[in-house]
């Protein structure tokens, strides 16, 4: 018997077996989860379900993947091996065989190895993590957040709307760098100092004092913040644990080839564990982003089930962030030869940059300037000279 | 074959309008709108990705 197993059960997951069944596949698919939880959307976890009501957003019922997609669900059932000779995936206890399999374990929060175990310390990655937060950060509530990328900088933004008092530490000069490129990060800093948050660039946590719980966050520069909530919010690693000897090769990620094919027959790979080449950009990546896991997550899909129809991965990276209102948005790529502001005023919180490597439009970044820069992922997808892009955004 | 938007929680990504922008448009308020309701058969697979990359769930597909 064909039988599709699903390593994964957030996003990327979730739309590899509902492409799978769209596609035509009737043999057994079991969907296994880590977690305990339903598929569910995690963007919302450093903006609105913290400053909302708490009600998290379930992609489905668990009515509708068992019956409608016909899939064998193992919640709380984190896969703990693979065996490409024996094509079976270990789960704890249970053997799970498979003619095909998608891996989408995604990626857990990174923390500092060095930090102890204490009360109100915490990282944000996951549903029960979230439900911590609303739980202990309330009006007036000291919160220190270490690492002010894009979700220390939501959960910032967050926290203050929630009435805390929030200070964010950046290790780097600025943050954003790699994600925007380091020509605009700082204009997208500027965003904190301008809406009033305490961001302190360029130093280092060295310590972290308590008693019974957290009590204050020492600095590189010699300084104390006192602290009655610590999030670590120093990005991602991708969830791999459980592949170590597995012999599929690994490297920052599952190794994938443009059809995010692993090293193993059979096995492809999706979502924020995968490293793939991406033949549009001529180079490797792993993203973290929620329209890549949607999108691989299909596509690995309908490649596993018809390995000789496989198409490749050509995704143009899009993420975004909603900061103190106003929306961040970036597609493509950000190292680049040149980077230039082609509209907007960012001392009143708009953008639109383009970003030009050799001579084509690789990325655009956007600050409050939602139609162009998803124009702009269009003409990276199609390939666009730059010379093209700038005459597109000259016309309107 | 037929797109219901849900215009309480589209906020104009735009994913869909890069996909099909024959299809779908957001407009100056923010919120994505159709430019046609004719499709066929093969308007299908960029319907149902269309939805499925959609950010916020706002897209659904019947029939």
């Amino acid at each position: 018997m064909t039988r599709l197993v699903v390593v994964g059960a957030s996003l990327a997951g979730l739309r590899a077996v509902e492409s799978a069944r769209r596609a035509g596949f009737t043999g057994a698919i079991t969907l296994l989860g880590a977690e305990e939880h339903l598929p569910y959307d995690r963007p919302p976890l450093s903006k609105e379900f913290l400053t909302g009501d708490g009600t998290p957003k379930q992609f489905r019922t668990e009515d509708a993947l068992r019956t409608d997609l016909d899939v064998d669900l193992r919640l709380g059932t984190p896969a703990t091996g693979l065996d490409p000779e024996q094509r079976v995936i270990h789960a704890g206890d249970d053997v799970v065989p498979y003619t095909a399999a998608v891996l989408a374990t995604g990626a857990t929060a990174r923390t500092l190895p060095w930090l102890p175990t204490l009360s109100g310390l915490h990282t944000l990655r996951t549903l029960d993590d979230a439900r911590t937060l609303r739980t202990v950060i309330h009006p007036g509530v000291r919160v220190v957040i270490v690492g002010a990328g894009f979700i220390g900088s939501e959960l910032a933004c967050s926290a203050r709307r929630m009435g805390a008092e929030v200070t964010l530490v950046e290790a780097a000069p600025v943050p954003f760098a790699a994600a925007v490129g380091e020509e605009l990060a700082p204009t997208i800093a500027a965003l904190h100092t301008r809406n009033g948050t305490d961001l302190r660039c360029d130093v280092t946590v060295t310590g972290i004092d308590g008693d019974d719980r957290v009590r204050a966050v020492r600095l590189g520069d010699g300084s104390t913040l006192s602290a009655d909530v610590v999030i670590v919010g120093v990005g991602a690693a991708p969830a791999t644990g459980w592949l170590v000897g597995s012999g599929l090769k690994l490297d920052d990620g599952v190794v994938c080839d443009e059809t995010l094919a692993t090293s193993a027959s059979d096995v492809y790979a999706a979502g924020d564990v995968a490293r793939w080449f991406n033949p549009l950009f001529g180079e490797t990546m792993r993203l973290e982003h929620w329209t890549s896991a949607a999108e691989q997550g299909g596509l690995a899909a309908r490649n596993a089930i018809d390995p000789g129809a496989a198409t490749p991965c050509t995704l143009v990276p899009y993420f975004w962030s909603d900061l103190y209102g106003g929306r961040v948005q970036f597609v493509g790529v950000p190292t680049a030869d040149e980077v230039r502001v082609v509209a907007g005023d960012p001392a009143e919180d708009t953008l639109l940059a383009l970003y030009r490597r050799g001579d084509r439009l690789i990325g655009a970044l956007g600050v409050e300037q939602r139609r162009p820069v998803l124009r702009m992922r269009a003409l990276i997808g199609k390939r666009v000279s730059w010379e093209g892009a700038l005459a597109e955004v000259a016309a309107g | 074959m037929k797109i219901h938007i849900d215009t309480d929680v589209c906020t104009g990504h735009g994913i869909c309008e890069g996909l099909r922008p024959d299809v779908f448009e957001v407009g100056d308020d923010g919120i994505v709108q159709l430019l046609t309701e004719e499709f066929t058969e093969a308007d299908r697979a960029d319907l149902e990705d269309a939805v499925d990359q959609c950010p916020t769930q706002a897209l659904r597909l019947e029939g």
